[in-house]
């Protein structure tokens, strides 16, 4: 394989997994942005997913049935965990909010661990989405190809959505100061459920898409792909939107870049130098690299 | 010294005010809890079972792995949620240290000569473990304290992560993922009782100090502190690291109890049950933080007990492995919706205000124009 095809093979690579990153750094981005609340439990909301549709699969039902339904399950989680576990916090210290979508995590993950067993159970995804595509020398999952364009086309809608919708704008308006967005007639319940419910949706698309990747599925398998999206989404500066999405390409390139460079012996140490490249970044931008640089008002 | 105000002393409480009586109402305090501390472990070493000893010996090490995180996170409202590194780091640390020589010679066949061929005695590797917890605190707390609230939690949680994925790979000094087996049981109720009184006198001196005053404005109003002359990352990097320190401590007392191991152990289970007795306990309270060890050690261990099953008789409950830890995430979330500041509210229990009420009516009344 020649040098240029190795280094597309590898920069699709890394958009298909900044991709993932990027739906998942988007639903965090859009939560915290409005509410300064960090939300943990979000990897739980992919894992719900992910479960349900396999349930569902092994009744029976066809892939994309099952996929639909995960999906919905995964939105209609993230709707009952704002209602039940984060409404009332409303105003409540940072710390608080961070804490309580901790014991959130905790809570489901026990919870799934007592349903469905704690052992890792296979995904198997359906056959268009294990093929591989070969363009000359060049090999391609379609998964990968997949991935990227149905971010691609979330994105977009996402986008639109935002700027084009009186929802959406709200949701702007919101996050950029909740007290003065109420003063204004916005209904911010309403605006917070719907950036759950659009946070939640993505997550239990992309809980799909990772469970298809990775091929197998388990009550803990959450924790750590939102971790990194955590780590995007302060690389990109948290709460913001576009912010989110570069930190996860960037995250995503990062990782296929340090997986290629890293001597063989250092390659397990990868996510050390992941979060260890996070904290140096944070010390030059301490507030990411779109994140607001405004100074606080005495 | 004897012009020194006492925090939150109230005038008149002293009626005769020779050294003498100064010096032993000053006395009284410490000597009552360490007297009673001391008789109640003693008669815990001597009449109680093996499982009561267990928890008590737990409880201990808790109680310095809270106070240590209120030392942090209380004191500077800068939230760590990585602690749970810097007891690894110590566990770790102090366990290949103190890992009988014929036992490193098996299980740790790839140490360097100098560590593989001594083994230390319990006290100088616990200190040596608390050194390495706070020299890496320093090093990564140089950036992560320059940060804000939820940029350091998800920070910190990275470091705890970066410390994960070390442990698992650094097989020679760590076994890896697989079991570190073999540490000599020097834990006792005594050494780690000690360690947890000199561990809640230390973080109750530090926080009446200056320093902990430092601590306590820059964590309540940053730009106020600043404009007084308090340097926040100073006062937050001295937390930060007298914190590990103290972590580090209780982790190789914890390493020396459980006596095997592995990088598992040190992970988000842990780090929850630590913040859980923190916060119910009360951020900012050193009181606090004993009672919400004892109270959350205890039920965890109840709840523990009953998530194996048991048989009611007419009812058998099956093993519910994990239900323990789902009540404990409802009772957190209840006590921050409706007890946000934790059952102390950052207070302290005043023992010395106590002790007085106890023994007034055998002193004379403070006159009127004392007050």
């Amino acid at each position: 394989m020649s040098g240029g095809e190795l280094l597309l093979q590898q920069l699709i690579n890394a958009v298909s997994v900044g991709s993932l990153y990027a739906l998942m750094a988007i639903g965090l981005a859009m939560v915290f942005g409005i509410l300064r609340l960090i939300n943990f439990a979000h990897g739980d909301l992919i894992m719900v997913g992910s479960y349900v549709a396999l349930l569902l699969m092994m009744a029976g039902l066809p892939f994309l049935m099952a996929a639909a339904a995960g999906t919905a399950a995964s939105t209609i989680a993230g709707l009952v965990l704002e209602r039940v576990a984060y409404r009332p916090l409303r105003g409540a210290h940072e710390i608080a909010m961070l804490l309580t979508s901790f014991s959130v995590t905790i809570f489901l993950e026990n919870l799934a661990i007592i349903l469905f067993r704690p052992t890792s159970r296979p995904f198997a995804a359906p056959a268009l989405l294990r093929g591989v595509i070969e363009m000359g020398q060049l090999r391609v999952a379609s998964l990968d190809l997949i991935a990227i364009a149905i971010a691609a086309v979330l994105l977009l809608g996402l986008t639109l959505f935002v700027k084009r919708t009186t929802i959406g704008i709200a949701m702007r308006a919101a996050s950029q100061d909740l007290l003065a967005a109420r003063l204004m007639g916005i209904n911010v319940n309403a605006v917070i459920a719907t950036a759950f419910a659009i946070g939640s949706l993505l997550a239990g698309v992309v809980g799909l898409l990772w469970s298809a990747r990775v091929g197998k599925i388990d009550p803990l398998m959450g924790f750590n792909p939102v971790l990194k999206a955590f780590v995007a989404s302060v690389i990109g500066g948290l709460g913001s939107l576009p912010g989110a999405v570069i930190g996860a390409y960037v995250l995503g390139g990062l990782e296929i870049l340090l997986q290629g460079l890293l001597p063989s012996a250092l390659t397990p140490y990868r996510d050390a130098f992941v979060f260890a490249i996070l904290i140096a970044l944070l010390l030059f931008r301490p507030n990411g690299i779109l994140g607001s640089t405004e100074r606080e008002k005495i | 010294m004897a012009m020194r105000a006492r925090a939150g002393g109230s005038p008149g409480a002293d009626p005769s005010p020779t050294i003498g009586a100064r010096l032993l109402s000053r006395l009284l305090v410490p000597v009552v809890l360490l007297g009673g501390l001391a008789v109640a472990l003693g008669a815990v070493s001597l009449f109680a079972g093996d499982y009561l000893l267990r928890i008590v010996i737990i409880i201990g090490i808790n109680v310095i792995l809270v106070a240590a995180l209120n030392l942090s996170n209380g004191f500077t409202g800068v939230f760590s949620l990585g602690h749970v590194g810097f007891m690894a780091i110590g566990a770790y640390a102090a366990s290949i240290l103190t890992l009988p020589v014929h036992l490193k010679a098996v299980n740790l066949p790839d140490l360097p000569r100098w560590l593989g061929g001594a083994a230390l005695p319990f006290l100088p590797a616990t200190l040596i473990a608390g050194l390495i917890a706070m020299a890496v605190a320093l090093a990564v707390g140089l950036s992560l304290m320059r940060l804000k609230g939820a940029y350091i939690s998800v920070a910190t949680l990275g470091f705890l992560v970066i410390v994960q994925v070390i442990l698992v790979n650094w097989d020679s000094l760590t076994r890896g993922a697989r079991t570190f087996a073999g540490v000599p049981p020097y834990a006792t109720v005594w050494n780690v009782w000690i360690w947890a009184a000199l561990t809640v006198y230390a973080v109750w001196r530090i926080g009446a100090s200056a320093f902990g005053r430092d601590m306590r404005g820059a964590r309540d109003n940053e730009i106020a502190a600043q404009s007084l002359g308090v340097s926040v990352l100073r006062s937050r990097l001295l937390a930060f690291c007298l914190s590990a320190f103290l972590t580090g401590v209780a982790g190789s007392l914890w390493a020396h109890f459980i006596t095997s191991f592995s990088p598992k152990s040190f992970f988000f289970t842990q780090a929850f049950s630590i913040i859980t007795m923190l916060v119910i306990g009360g951020l900012g309270s050193v009181s606090g933080s004993v009672i919400g060890v004892v109270l959350i050690t205890v039920f965890s261990e109840l709840l523990r007990n009953a998530e194996r099953g048991f048989d009611l008789g007419f009812l058998r409950l099956p093993p519910l492995y994990g239900a323990s830890q789902i009540l404990m995430a409802v009772l957190f979330i209840l006590v921050i919706v409706f007890r946000p500041a934790g059952l102390l509210g950052g207070r302290e229990i005043d023992v010395r205000g106590i002790l007085r009420r106890m023994t007034a009516p055998r002193r004379e009344k403070p006159k009127e124009e004392d007050l």
